[in-house]
């Protein structure tokens, strides 16, 4: 037993770390006050890093806690991105809480937290760690949602988020109590055993529907999307930031474990309503978009629309739609946290802005901003040979390959529809009348930025070693 | 010496079209201007070694055109005495076109663009004369569709320049595509687009003697399966086609009399002296096709008879001075295609060389008229120039009696058009096809009215009271030398072109002249017989120029009140001629406002209503309507949020029940 204990420790030690790293930021923050904020979330920043360093360079495949905590290659992947995604939010965020007042020693406490639960999530190999890595994410980000106690549209997002995350942890329980009902099991491994063993049962299926829809909730996919608007609208734009990459990130990947796991028997049950919610996902991401005026809205159904391909990619299910629901995640972390960067860097004297009429003539005011921009939409929007592209690309071929042409199809349809809002974002910038600057952009977001405007216009050039990556965290489920 | 004459020309249009903003006009005008001096000369070379020396046909091979497959077209330069001929008609006139133009000109801030179109003109031209094959030919007569296009919309700041430089090039196409189906036609019948391969061939196409039928079937035309002789016709015909669209004859010559709208110099170099007889050249090249189709040639007889008689008529009362010597050379070409319609070639080639002269001083002088004037056209406003501008109203003169053909019959003192007019006049006399004799009566009435109208243009204008204001009289100016110049030589041109050049076209020294240039078959005897014709006959189109004479001389100088009473008195036929036979009115109907109609509904309903409204129209639309129901559904209420869940969930357990058979 106790060398058992000391694999799983060592094996869980990353997380480990972070939770006591989250306990003495907390304790750090406590004893200074209200002036730590910085320093604080500088440690986070060093904590988040460490822990990545730890995860991508000095960790190793294997099972603990009685196959509870589940180890490989996919979950290194998907857990380095976390971490890098929540760490990139951290990093942009801070100046924009401390000038919106609202610059709480919390907020970075709560995004580690937050970290520490995603990656329980991509590592889980059992229902009860599933939900347990949900719930310490979910409650994290229903805080940081209401973050800026002064603002009425904060709170509300985070009343809204809350009560319905509630409601789709209800639907997780429930599904969750059906699947252990009918195989008497919570671990992954066991439910796939017997599922195997035994007949497919109508109450199973049931269960894997709520099961699924919870985890839709959290990847706000069609029709469990419906907080996603609001809350990305009312949020704080680095909570929004956040929500939108690192947190949806780990969601998929915890999605993917999910049905490649525990109900790979029964493929195609789930594959049906993962094809359902992938399809009304990309159709609605794409329509609502176009009558969106807040660019926070508007990449509130972006990211709807997104997970609606990434999702094409898990219905394929094979190594192929894995290795491309891996990259595209991977690329769409790096465009949505650019993306954010510059929304976050629309600022006036008069403080932030958030409608698209404002980027008017943002060409000829500031063109690096307008022009890094400008890569970003056509990324978003799928154009060769921007990284969103291949993103597309991967997923695409994946499902062909898998004889889904009618999910594919669907899928290029969308696509071009939902090209149409980030081709109008473009058309704002650079052909109407200037309506005056921003404030220069802050050298963290600039960064940001850049490193993400570098990144989808080369990846081009690197893709090949990043697919070799994403190549071998599909593996681990075959 | 040869690549010299036709190459630059373009070499001119080259330098000048595209450095001739930075150049200036002055060097432009020099540059185009020396290049064509040089190349005239050399022509007049050209033409002394090729056709009045022992040099048989020359070939200068430029380079391979084409190889496509069976179809092969080489670039060469062929010059025989036809081309040489050409030559020296297009590059004599050209020059003094484009010397003339430095004085019209003068004031026209667009003058380098100016030189240069008349430099790409005459390098079409020559292209179009010295082709090989008729690829070649086609390029040269597209070509100078282009300069001619583009000169007539020159001041294209004009609504009516524009207008007519387009209505110039639309109806030109329906000719040239007649002309391009006869070359189809011609590849098809002789698998070749070589001059010298199809007149070799061209002789088997004659329907044996007793053969009866002639053959199978070699051409499809319409649905047609034609003969060989059949085929021949058509073919030649469709040809013909295309000469009616470029030389204006009836029905296909509504645009020469509005291409007027281009400067002066244009309408002298290019709707009187070259472009306009490119058809008459086509046919007399081709003769050795044409003098193989009876049929063919019967009809360009017919064409040429009514187009002579039909702008004669119509030049009787038109007001304005270009119009009526534009009628006038519409006129003067139907005489040229009813001399090449009786297979007497050599008489049409004839007059299309004298009336280059005499028709370009015409028209010159007419420039230098307006010029004076404060470019007024109308004859109306104009009278009593004769004192002010005396060189110009001689030189006019000089023009007219050229062009009316004033001379001694029977002797050999005349004016060129005494020589050339009246060749073709006694031609269609002993002519043998079935419209010869029609086109003889047509031919001396057109003679009369051609008579009439030059004289009345010159009394108009020089004679009389003036009817310009004040002002305008007040500025009357004898044009520069620069203008005059070219004028003296063309009146050389136009007094002695007749006498001496008839023995060598269509004299004594026929054959050594042409050299075997022009076919004509065993049986075509016209040019023995028309030197023996009655003296009625070679009195015919004296008398008709003297009735002329005398008829205008009435009517404008002895008593002025005659044209307005007989126009009172006649108003339908004089409204009908005014109007042109109401040719444009007619195509107005049937062509252009129909196809204007089903452009607009082809725009409007079928593009814009259909593609538009189905197609990107519609279907953003349909876009905007699912956006709009969509994002109606985010209400911000949060049981509607939840209800949207619980629906779904609902929804997909429904389904995997139903859908599963458990």
């Amino acid at each position: 037993m106790l060398p058992d204990l000391r694999s799983s420790i060592a094996l869980a030690s990353p997380e480990l770390f972070l939770a006591i790293a989250a306990m003495v930021l907390l304790m750090i923050g406590v004893s200074v006050g209200r002036k730590a904020t910085l320093l604080v979330t500088s440690l986070a920043i060093v904590a988040l890093a460490v822990a990545a360093v730890w995860v991508a360079g000095f960790s190793h495949d294997g099972a603990a806690f009685g196959g509870m905590f589940v180890m490989d290659s996919f979950a290194r992947f998907a857990k380095v991105l976390a971490l890098a995604g929540s760490a990139a939010t951290l990093l942009m965020g801070y100046n924009f809480i401390r000038a919106a007042r609202f610059d709480t020693i919390e907020f970075p406490v709560l995004i580690v937290l937050c970290t520490l639960g995603m990656m329980v999530m991509i590592s889980a190999g059992d229902m009860l760690a599933l939900y347990m890595g949900l719930e310490l994410q979910s409650l994290a980000i229903y805080v940081l949602a209401a973050s800026n106690r002064d603002s009425l549209r904060s709170t509300e997002a985070g009343l809204k988020y809350f009560v319905l995350g509630a409601l789709s942890s209800g639907m997780l329980l429930y599904g969750i109590s059906l699947v252990y009902g009918y195989t008497g099991n919570t671990s992954f491994a066991a439910i796939a055993q017997a599922l195997a063993a035994d007949q497919r049962q109508l109450g199973l299926v049931f269960g894997l529907v709520f099961v699924l829809a919870g985890l839709a909730f959290k990847i706000s996919a069609v029709p469990f999307h419906m907080w996603t608007p609001d809350v990305y609208e009312g949020a704080p734009t680095p909570v929004t930031a956040f929500m939108a990459a690192a947190p949806k990130m780990a969601a998929i990947a915890l999605t993917v474990r999910v049905t490649m796991d525990a109900f790979e028997p029964i493929a195609a049950d789930w594959r049906q309503i993962v094809i359902f919610i992938s399809i009304a996902s990309m159709a609605l991401g794409s329509f609502a978009a176009i009558g969106q005026r807040n660019i926070k809205r508007l990449m509130a159904y972006s990211s709807i629309g997104h997970m609606g391909f990434v999702l094409v990619g898990l219905a394929a299910n094979s190594q192929e739609g894995v290795r491309g629901v891996a990259l595209y995640m991977l690329i769409y972390l790096v465009m949505t946290l650019g993306t954010f960067a510059f929304i976050m860097s629309m600022r006036r004297t008069t403080g932030h802005v958030e409608n698209t009429d404002e980027l008017s003539g943002l060409a000829s005011t500031n063109p690096v901003m307008a022009t890094v921009m400008t890569l970003l939409m056509f990324s978003l929007a799928g154009i060769p040979p921007l990284a969103g592209f291949w993103a597309k690309w991967y997923v695409f071929l994946a499902a062909i390959n898998a004889q889904l042409y009618t999910l594919a199809v669907i899928g290029v349809l969308t696509s071009v529809v939902g090209a149409y809002y980030y081709l109008r974002v473009i058309k704002i910038m650079w052909f109407d009348e200037p309506v005056g600057g921003f404030l220069p952009m802050s050298g963290e977001l600039r960064a940001v930025l850049g490193f993400s405007g570098a990144f989808i216009l080369l990846y081009i050039v690197f893709g090949g070693p990043i697919g070799r990556v994403a190549s071998a965290a599909a593996a681990s489920f075959f | 010496m040869y690549q010299a004459i036709v190459f630059l020309p373009l070499l001119g249009f080259l330098i000048v079209g595209l450095f001739g903003n930075r150049l200036g006009a002055r060097p432009s005008e020099l540059i185009t201007s020396g290049f064509m001096v040089v190349a005239a000369v050399l022509s007049w070379v050209a033409f002394f070694t090729v056709a009045l020396g022992e040099h048989e046909t020359v070939t200068v091979h430029v380079l391979r055109f084409l190889d496509l497959g069976a179809l092969q077209a080489d670039w060469t330069l062929r010059i025989d005495t036809l081309t040489a001929v050409m030559l020296i008609v297009v590059n004599t006139v050209s020059t003094l076109v484009h010397i003339y133009s430095i004085g019209y000109m003068h004031h026209d801030p667009h003058r380098p663009r100016f030189f240069a179109y008349l430099s790409l003109f005459t390098f079409a031209m020559l292209m179009l004369v010295t082709s090989d094959n008729l690829v070649q030919m086609f390029f040269g007569w597209e070509g100078v569709g282009l300069a001619s296009y583009l000169l007539i919309g020159f001041w294209y700041h004009k609504p009516s320049a524009n207008a007519a430089a387009m209505k110039a090039f639309i109806v030109n196409r329906v000719g040239d595509f007649g002309f391009l189906l006869g070359i189809f036609g011609v590849f098809v019948l002789f698998g070749t687009v070589d001059f010298n391969t199809i007149f070799a061939n061209a002789p088997t196409y004659i329907p044996a003697e007793g053969a009866g039928e002639a053959g199978g079937a070699v051409l499809n035309f319409l649905g047609y399966q034609l003969d060989k002789q059949s085929a021949l016709t058509v073919t030649c015909l469709l040809l013909f086609m295309g000469a009616m669209g470029k030389s204006a004859q009836v029905p296909l010559h509504t645009w020469l009399p509005d291409a007027m709208e281009g400067p002066t110099p244009v309408s002298a170099l290019i709707h009187a002296a070259t472009m306009v007889t490119a058809g008459v050249f086509m046919l007399a090249r081709l003769s050795p096709l044409f003098e193989h189709s009876h049929t063919a040639l019967t009809f360009v007889t017919f064409i040429g008879a009514l187009t002579a008689i039909f702008a004669a008529t119509v030049g009787l009362v038109q007001n304005d001075i270009k119009r009526v010597i534009a009628y006038s050379t519409c006129s003067q070409l139907g005489y040229m295609f009813v001399a090449l319609g009786l297979g007497f070639y050599s008489a049409a080639i004839f007059h299309l060389f004298t009336h280059a002269f005499f028709k370009a001083l015409l028209f010159l002088g007419s420039g230098s008229v307006i010029h004076a004037v404060s470019d007024e056209q109308d004859m109306r406003k104009m009278g009593g120039l004769r004192k002010l501008i005396p060189t110009t109203y001689w030189m006019m003169v000089i023009g007219t009696i050229a062009l009316t053909g004033v001379g001694i019959p029977a002797t050999i003192i005349g004016t060129a058009g005494f020589f050339s007019k009246d060749a073709i006049i006694e031609g269609a006399f002993v002519g043998h096809n079935a419209f010869a004799a029609l086109a003889f009566t047509l031919l001396v009435i057109a003679a009369v009215f051609t008579s009439f109208y030059s004289w009345r243009l010159i009394f108009m204008t020089f004679h009389g009271k003036p009817r310009a204001s004040h002002e305008v009289m007040h500025h009357v100016h004898e044009s520069p030398p620069v203008m005059l110049v070219p004028l003296y030589i063309l009146a050389v041109g136009a007094l002695f072109a007749g006498v001496v050049f008839h023995d060598f076209f269509i004299g004594e020294v026929y054959n050594e002249f042409w050299k075997g240039a022009l076919y004509t078959l065993p049986e075509n005897e016209i040019l023995e017989h028309f030197h023996h014709v009655p003296l009625l006959v070679k009195l015919a189109p004296f008398l008709a120029m003297l009735i002329g004479f005398f008829t205008a001389y009435h009517f404008y100088i002895r008593s002025p009140e005659t044209p307005r009473r007989l126009a009172e008195s006649q108003p339908g036929l004089y409204q009908f001629l005014l109007n042109k036979w109401y040719f444009d009115e007619l195509y107005d109907f049937l062509f252009v406002r129909p196809a204007k109609r089903i452009g607009h509904f082809l725009w409007k309903t079928g593009d814009g209503r259909i593609i538009d409204g189905l197609g990107p129209d519609g279907l953003s639309a349909r876009v905007q309507d699912i956006t709009r129901s969509v994002v109606r559904l985010q209400t911000g209420y949060l049981y509607h949020y939840a209800f949207v869940m619980l629906i779904g969930v609902a929804a997909l357990v429904t389904w995997m029940m139903v859908g599963n058979n458990f």
